[in-house]
């Protein structure tokens, strides 16, 4: 199933999300993740969205979007052309033994370890969806206690601004 | 100028144009009851929310203008739900007013509260809770540009009890400001020079006219656009009367239970030009064997709708008025240079099916009244001058088959949700939105039991309708289905002819109740109800509870399996089907 970023310029009003989950749901769109904050303007949000879908219901994700009336603008991020990050907070059983091999795993990815008791150790790692994985795929064998990720965003890339004309166009970068 | 919030929701719905409202008041909106008393609006008290709802959609569907209904909190919206998911289905624009619990209360489970927000954002284009009463005027001017631009729809203002009491310095903004709002209008010209030169390339087209031409008010532009070409048209549930059926290329209804002209039309079409329409499965039946050597031109406000269930070849973003007038000049304008297109193969062979296979059914003279012939003398009688609204089921069908439609907006129906117990209240609103019409709920027994009550308000509030009752004594299209596809075992379809007894219970609201159980008082029958203009007519007329309507395609078969009916078997043997295995 094919993986898409749609980054979606939203009015920061009440219900907006309720709006666009419930059109994901009730449409059998399938949300893989979905980010939301504020902007450089007040009155907008913007969402970064993965969707699971096949290339033919992609249009029907979008389009279906945009009839949202609080929607603003909705662009594809495409990988290439885009900077994508998530962040991870991942929280492994460590004692003296393990400690020191997780602390040099970390290293490797360069995250940071952001608290440590006798029996655990918790770090903070940003990256793309892959590295993250990677870096949780490696940490399991310490046992993973629990672990929370924000789901990706992304901007871009070059001096383009999608929120400069809040249009609701639906179009690619790249 | 301080005032309310209920009197500026008042003054905003006269700032919009509201002539009629339908409701009911309750706790949460009483506020809002107290300035109607002073306002020009007329405020139509309903029986139930639904019916309400209802209402204002049938005034909306008969007057072209949005339809306004009311509701209290809670229970008042949740009984709002069904009749704001049929608008929502069949694009009709409407705006509801509900009242909430105060804000302080909101979020708390008070008496009399839900989500109405919530609970009805899948069924409305947009909804609003406003919990300001400064944003009032916004609001509504909103809401109602909303309802009536782009694809309509219904479009539900939520207004707490204490925002309706609270003061707020009265203004109106001129004009919507909807960042995120822009339907497109005009079609791409590009794209219509397309679709003009492959309809007179095509040898075999059909116009496939759906529910958006009459919502656009197109049927002129529609009218120019079948005379300059020639090509024949179909119509579908809810385009009935965009194109007159007695005009010569008028093809009449297709889908499940659309005549087999039109149905084969489409399928055996090389081309579909599909105006309004949205390739709904009552209309493909299977999608995958929909019409298989048809390219697909596609024109729609909604651009969603295009290539959601049929890829498209030229699609066409825009409104149904504006682009059928430009595709007309486009073709005007290659006619002009290389002639007429050339369908006379076509013509021929569609005049032939219809002259071989048109609805069919038999009224014995000594026999079981058959619904076919009441609905037919029935708009014989009026000669198709009247506004006729349907329930859904049997009687629904036979409606828009047997009628012959001269007008849009003169059929009404709720075609997408199929909603039960559409007919009366949506009756009524088409009635109080053009009193000078006469106006026929055709509904089934089923049907009018469920919203029946409305018979107390169009007596209370003077609004005269005739309701013809199609009672089959069992929820009829059900009974058909359990017959060809659950081997004739009939479960909960029995309702009995007379209970209740509609005469007494037509009298019991004030009403004239009349009955007719033979096909020779059809037609007095009929006068006599003509004749009665002060008061609703309910007539019982009790009809044949096994006759099956026909054609027919049963579910999720492929429209090339289309079933004509006992009337075909005689002399038709060639293109009867054994009934394929039941799809629900």
């Amino acid at each position: 199933m094919a993986r898409h970023t749609l980054s979606v310029l939203v009015e920061n009003k009440p219900g907006v999300l309720a709006r666009i989950s419930g059109m994901f749901s009730r449409r059998g769109f399938n949300i893989h993740s979905l980010a939301v904050g504020p902007t450089e303007q007040d009155e907008v949000s913007r969402m970064t969205i993965v969707v699971n879908v096949e290339t033919k219901p992609l249009e029907q994700v979008v389009k279906q979007l945009n009839k949202l009336i609080n929607v603003l603008k909705i662009v594809e991020l495409e990988k290439d052309a885009s900077v994508e990050r998530e962040l991870l907070l991942i929280k492994v059983k460590a004692d003296a033994e393990t400690r020191a091999g997780i602390v040099e795993i970390a290293d490797i990815f360069r995250s940071k370890i952001v608290d440590v008791s006798a029996n655990a150790l918790t770090i903070e790692a940003t990256g793309s969806p892959d590295k993250l994985q990677a870096l949780t795929d490696l940490l399991h064998q310490y046992g993973v206690r629990e672990l929370v990720r924000t789901g990706l965003v992304a901007l871009g890339r070059g001096d383009k601004a999608i929120s400069e004309r809040p249009l609701k166009l639906a179009e690619r970068t790249g | 100028m301080k005032i309310t919030g209920a009197q500026a929701t008042i003054k905003s719905l006269e700032q919009e144009g509201v002539e009629v409202m339908f409701g009911i008041p309750g706790g949460a909106i009483l506020p809002l009851y107290d300035p109607i008393l002073d306002s020009p609006i007329r405020h139509i008290l309903c029986r139930h929310e639904q019916g309400a709802a209802h209402a204002a959609d049938g005034y909306a569907q008969a007057t072209g203008e949005p339809g306004v209904c009311v509701a209290t909190s809670g229970p008042g919206v949740t009984n709002l739900v069904t009749g704001l998911a049929s608008a929502y289905m069949d694009s009709i624009p409407m705006v509801a007013i509900t009242g909430q619990v105060p804000r302080w209360a909101v979020g708390g489970d008070a008496f009399q509260e839900c989500d109405s927000t919530g609970i009805t954002m899948p069924i409305t284009k947009h909804n609003y809770l406003v919990m300001d009463p400064q944003e009032l005027p916004r609001v509504i001017n909103e809401a109602f540009h909303i309802a009536k631009t782009g694809r309509p729809g219904p479009v539900l203002v939520d207004i707490p009890k204490d925002v309706l009491q609270a003061e707020m310095a009265w203004w109106y903004p001129d004009a919507p400001e909807l960042p995120g709002y822009h339907p497109v209008t005009r079609g791409n010209q590009k794209q219509i020079r397309e679709a003009a030169r492959l309809l007179l390339a095509a040898r075999q087209p059909v116009l496939y006219v759906g529910g958006g031409v009459i919502r656009a008010g197109a049927s002129d532009e529609l009218r120019r656009l079948v005379e300059v070409t020639g090509a024949p048209v179909v119509t579908t549930l809810m385009a009935r009367g965009a194109l007159p059926d007695d005009h010569p290329q008028c093809l009449g209804m297709p889908g499940m239970h659309g005549n087999y002209t039109a149905v084969t039309a489409m399928q055996k079409s090389d081309l579909l030009v599909a105006l309004g329409a949205r390739f709904d499965d009552r209309v493909t039946g299977k999608l995958d064997s929909f019409a298989p050597g048809a390219k697909i031109i596609h024109a729609d406000i909604d651009p969603a709708e295009i290539g959601k269930n049929r890829a498209v070849d030229v699609p066409i973003v825009g409104d149904a008025k504006s682009v059928i007038h430009d595709l007309s000049e486009a073709v005007e304008e290659i006619i002009a240079e290389r002639g007429m297109p050339d369908y006379a193969a076509w013509t021929a062979t569609l005049d032939g099916w219809k002259a071989k296979y048109p609805y069919r059914y038999n009224q014995p003279a000594d026999g079981l009244l058959k619904p076919e012939y009441v609905i037919e003398q029935i708009g014989k009688a009026t000669g198709g001058d009247a506004i006729f609204v349907g329930g859904v089921g049997q009687h629904q069908m036979w409606a828009s088959q047997h009628i012959r439609f001269k007008r849009p907006n003169t059929w009404i129906n709720s075609g997408g949700l199929g909603t039960m117990g559409y007919a009366v209240p949506a009756a009524m609103g088409a009635k109080v939105g053009r009193p000078d019409q006469t106006v026929w709920a055709i509904d089934g027994d089923g049907c009018f039991q469920m919203t029946c009550q409305e018979l107390a308000t169009m007596t209370y509030e003077k609004i005269p309708i005739k309701v013809a009752i199609i009672n089959n004594a069992f929820l009829g299209m059900v009974r058909q289905w359990q017959e060809l596809f659950y081997d004739s075992r009939f479960s909960q379809v029995e309702f009995g002819y007379d209970t209740p007894d509609y005469v007494k219970l037509a009298d019991a609201y004030g009403a004239v109740g009349l009955r007719c159980e033979s096909a020779d008082e059809v037609e007095t029958t009929i006068a006599k109800a003509m004749d009665i203009n002060d008061r609703t007519v309910v007539i019982d007329f009790r009809v044949d509870p096994a006759e099956k309507c026909y054609p027919m395609v049963p579910a999720g078969a492929s429209n090339d399996d289309i079933i004509l009916g006992p009337e075909f078997e005689k002399d038709h043997a060639d293109v009867l089907h054994d009934t394929p295995e039941a799809i629900i």
